[in-house]
């Protein structure tokens, strides 16, 4: 393997020869569309292209960002600078669906963190518009083979706070480029609503017993929130309706309003994130009612409504399988086998990291789905079609195939195991530099000098 | 999590299958297993053989003797139980004392909960003994205790036995309360800087020597045949600290930034103590070969970063730089549901850093176990050391690899079979219960509504008696 690589190196560099200074600015951090080579041809790997069979020694040609040729026996352009990939893997670029990437860089300097907003309903707001492209979280997470994530505001997760009812756009971005415009695959593939939950019970522990508050009045708690988001969606309705047949300058423009007009006419999913089987049923029951387009997200209950979720052909963005189970009597295992469980019962399944700086740990999620039972073939849809269908934007990105974006990586083993690495990565067709914050600060401290007694 | 109704935490307590056998087989044989000793290499079609909870022998041609009972593990993969270096399972409720800024008053040993579930679950994957710490609210912390994973044992059982007792020290954002708002009507207490809290653990160590020697000098003079003397206050708060200086105690100081950890190291050399671990230590890389001199272990996170200021030098390196410098490193969870998979977590030192496998190992046995100072005991698969192994279906440092059996002292405590196999009598058991309470408190109502609060209610109640009932035994997710 070691050979194979630097055998790689060599041919790279041959190929690049001639543009050396090209090639510096083709693997710096973000990469400029205009001074790096405009197509590229990776040959001799495996390809991984999930809309089909795998391709021994395969070859795919990459043109002006975009994937322009793959197959076994594609002619290789003259202009292309070949990378020789014998003996390694290929595949798309991995997608973490929910994460808060590039609006939280630590989580306890609320400087540094852009979500969630205050208040309950803020449909307006988009994550796009404060992603740091500049993030450290960016290049450490891509290191690891995922090439593009979404930012979903107020989901919460390791290192991330939850808020809000409905707290915003969730937006699709690559994950490299100088600024957003140049990174977005969409700025709103959902609207992000935190379904409320009803807290009839809670555990005091000064007198070790339950305190219960009414049923009934958590139910009323519960309903207020319930109606109020179905408010919103009425008067979204008629505020489409006011603008499509009525006279546009007799209606103040509302930016809210506005905001849900794409939801409640299905074009734009509500990516709803739910945990227990009560709330699951309800968010389901309500989306159906109101006709909405629902992605269930986290979903730590749904192997519990799995019928449900299958009858209403409800997509699960799943949470960490690296988590304890939700219930006490609840088996170990279930967060492990509950992804291998949902997928038998036809449910489609992506996973994600709902974090920022775990994302890098996807494909653990993936693999750990994996020692539990779910196909490995799956598992790989799972960290990139999926998710890509589920958000719309799997015409751009999730397989390997003529037309899509070229985000691919090139792995010396499967993806999902712990010590596999990430050899070659490309976003929008450019070789992106693995090189990040954690790569620095090792050859930094790795190079000082012994310190004696 | 804890929203489960308490006929459920106290049932599943009880139920949540569990091995534990009254008699546990005095003799057993594991074979044509990899064996993964730690210590002396993988055997590949290996055996060992286990009496009355010890490793007696290890080996590729061992033959079963006649009375032993033999799990077949042929195709799988046999390492030492996964000793977790930083753990806070089994405590019944808080882990920190954080009134003061010294609590070595307080002791974790006091507050064990064996019918925690995280117990069982982190047992399932393969941990078998747990360094179980106070919190990091204090420069000074709590006492500490290292157990081994008996499910199904009182907490008397749980201590690992002749294991030295901790102490948990921690310095930076925490003990300085710099992420953190005090409830209201609790004032900040001091300190609230990293000087501040060199100052707290050194003015506790002068104490404490002064403390020692007014004692010293007690036993010195009674020991001459002094009569009639009168010892000096006993202090409970400073004996920890004594224990420390004398080396019975050993310092577990939560650390995170280099020049906090150059400080303690300044301070135990200025009391004559050494650090026996600095814990998540994420910037030890910088300033391995400092720690490596002190004499202290690293126990530390595969890829944690970025949680926090002081976790923003973190990297995923820092295990295999400090090794590579000399550090005794481990690799701990601080987490429940981390310690289930540090088998994976300690696969990343090979990832970053290019460890090998088997120093990767040893990051989750036999280096904590060195760092708890119970390397005699566990940590390694070697004869004379107690049986406490783990099981896996596939090469234990794979994602793919899941625990089949954990045994702790010879003793079976985890079964994956056994645990699938039990489920269904389980959720039996849980419904049968549930329909019980549920019966039992439809006849319970109409006294209830006869007295006290609930007679206000009653009109509520009554309005919508068929629907509370069914809501009112609300088990979480299970309705």
């Amino acid at each position: 393997m070691k050979i194979q690589i630097r055998r790689t190196s060599l041919a790279m560099l041959m190929g690049l020869l001639l543009t050396a200074a090209a090639a510096q600015v083709a693997m710096a951090q973000a990469p400029s569309a205009a001074a790096a080579p405009a197509a590229y041809a990776i040959k001799g790997a495996k390809v991984y292209t999930i809309a089909g069979a795998p391709i021994e020694n395969g070859i795919v040609v990459i043109r002006d960002g975009k994937i322009a040729a793959v197959g076994a026996n594609v002619a290789i352009p003259s202009d292309a600078t070949v990378i020789d990939a014998t003996g390694m893997e290929l595949y798309p670029g991995l997608f973490d669906p929910i994460t808060q990437i590039g609006l939280n860089e630590i989580n306890q300097v609320g400087a540094t963190v852009d979500t969630p907003e205050l208040g309950d309903y803020n449909p307006e707001l988009v994550a796009a518009t404060a992603v740091n492209p500049a993030s450290a979280h960016i290049a450490v997470t891509r290191a690891n083979g995922i090439t593009h994530v979404i930012a979903a505001p107020g989901t919460a997760g390791f290192d991330a706070q939850p808020g809000g009812l409905i707290s915003g756009q969730a937006s699709a971005f690559n994950l490299a480029g100088w600024t957003m415009k140049e990174m977005q695959i969409n700025p709103s593939v959902a609207m992000v609503i935190t379904w409320p939950s009803i807290q009839s019970r809670t555990f005091d522990f000064t007198t070790f017993s339950f305190k219960e508050k009414p049923y009934e009045d958590a139910k009323k708690e519960y309903d207020k929130q319930v109606n109020e988001l179905g408010d919103w969606l009425d008067r979204a309705r008629h505020y489409a309706q006011a603008k499509e047949k009525g006279n546009a300058a007799l209606y103040e423009r509302d930016i809210k309003l506005e905001a849900l007009v794409p939801v409640v006419q299905g074009k734009t999913p509500v990516l709803i994130i739910a945990d227990q089987q009560r709330d699951i049923k309800n968010a389901v029951e309500f989306c159906t009612k109101q006709n909405l387009k629902m992605i269930l997200g986290s979903g730590a209950e749904a192997w519990r409504v799995k019928d449900l979720l299958k009858e209403k052909k409800i997509p699960v963005v799943l949470g960490p399988t690296e988590r304890l189970p939700e219930q006490e009597d609840t088996p170990y295992d279930k967060p492990m086998t509950q992804p291998s469980e949902l997928f038998a019962a036809g449910i489609p399944i992506a996973f994600s990291s709902f974090g920022t700086s775990f994302s890098r740990r996807l494909p653990d999620y993936a693999g750990t789905a994996v020692a539990y039972g779910l196909p490995h073939d799956e598992a790989l849809k799972a960290v990139t079609i999926n998710a890509a269908k589920m958000f719309g934007i799997d015409d751009q990105v999730g397989t390997i195939e003529t037309g899509k974006l070229a985000n691919l990586i090139v792995t010396n083993g499967d993806p999902f195991e712990v010590q596999t690495q990430v050899k070659y990565l490309f976003i929008k067709g450019q070789l992106t530099s693995l090189n990040n914050r954690h790569l620095d600060l090792y050859e930094q401290y790795r190079k000082r000098p012994k310190v004696g007694n | 999590m804890k929203r489960a109704a308490i006929v459920v935490a106290a049932v599943a307590a009880l139920v949540i299958p569990s091995c534990v056998l009254a008699q546990s087989p005095k003799v057993i044989f594991i074979k044509n297993a990899t064996v993964l000793t730690v210590t002396h290499g993988n055997i590949e079609h290996g055996s060992i053989l286990i009496r009355e909870g010890k490793i007696v022998d290890v080996g590729a041609n061992l033959t079963a003797p006649s009375d032993a009972t033999v799990i077949d593990a042929t195709g799988q993969y046999v390492m030492p139980g996964i000793v977790d270096c930083h753990s806070h399972i089994a405590v019944d409720g808080s882990v920190n004392e954080g009134g003061m800024a010294v609590s070595s008053i307080a002791n974790i040993k006091d507050v064990l909960n064996p019918e925690d579930p995280d117990i069982y679950r982190d047992l399932a994957g393969g941990v078998t003994a747990a360094n179980i710490l106070h919190g990091s609210a204090n420069p000074i912390g709590g006492q500490t205790v290292v157990i081994k994973l008996r499910w199904g044992k009182p907490a008397s059982d749980l201590p690992f036995e002749g294991a030295v007792p901790g102490i948990k020290f921690a310095l930076g954002e925490n003990p300085k309360e710099s992420s953190f708002q005090p409830p209201p009507g609790i004032p900040q207490r001091y300190p609230a800087t990293r000087l501040g809290v060199e100052e707290v653990i050194r003015q506790a160590f002068i104490e404490a020597r002064e403390y020692k020697k007014s004692w010293d000098v007690y036993n010195t003079r009674t020991a001459a045949g002094e009569a009639n003397l009168i010892p000096p206050r006993k202090n409970d708060r400073l004996e920890p600290l004594v224990e420390v200086m004398e080396g019975k105690r050993y310092v577990h100081a939560h650390c995170y930034r280099a020049d906090e950890i150059l400080m303690l190291i300044r301070v135990a050399n200025e009391f004559g103590f050494k650090v026996r671990t600095f814990q998540h230590v994420l910037e030890g890389y910088k300033i391995a070969d400092e720690i490596a001199v002190s004499g202290a272990g690293g126990s530390t996170f595969s890829d944690w970063w970025a949680y926090k200021v002081e976790a923003y030098d973190a990297i995923p390196y820092n295990a295999t730089l400090m090794a590579e410098r000399g550090v005794v490193v481990s690799i701990n969870s601080d987490d429940a549901q981390e310690a289930r998979q540090l088998n994976i977590e300690a696969a990343k030192a090979m990832k970053y850093g290019g460890m090998s496998a088997n120093d990767a190992l040893k990051l989750i046995t036999l280096n904590p176990a060195i760092q708890l100072g119970i390397d005699s005991r566990v940590g390694s698969i070697d004869v004379g050391k107690d049986a406490d192994l783990v099981i896996y279906n596939h090469d234990p440092l794979s994602v793919y690899a899941v625990a089949q059996k954990t045994l702790i002292d010879g003793h079976v405590y985890f079964d994956r079979q056994k645990d699938i196999d039990g489920r269904a009598a389980l959720a039996k058991e849980k419904q049968d219960l549930l329909d019980k309470e549920k019966k039992a408190a439809e006849e319970k109502k109409p006294d209830d509504a006869s007295g006290g609060d609930a007679a206000k209610k009653k009109p509520d109640a009554k309005k919508k008696s068929a629907k509370p009932t069914a809501e009112g035994i609300s088990v979480g997710g299970a309705l």
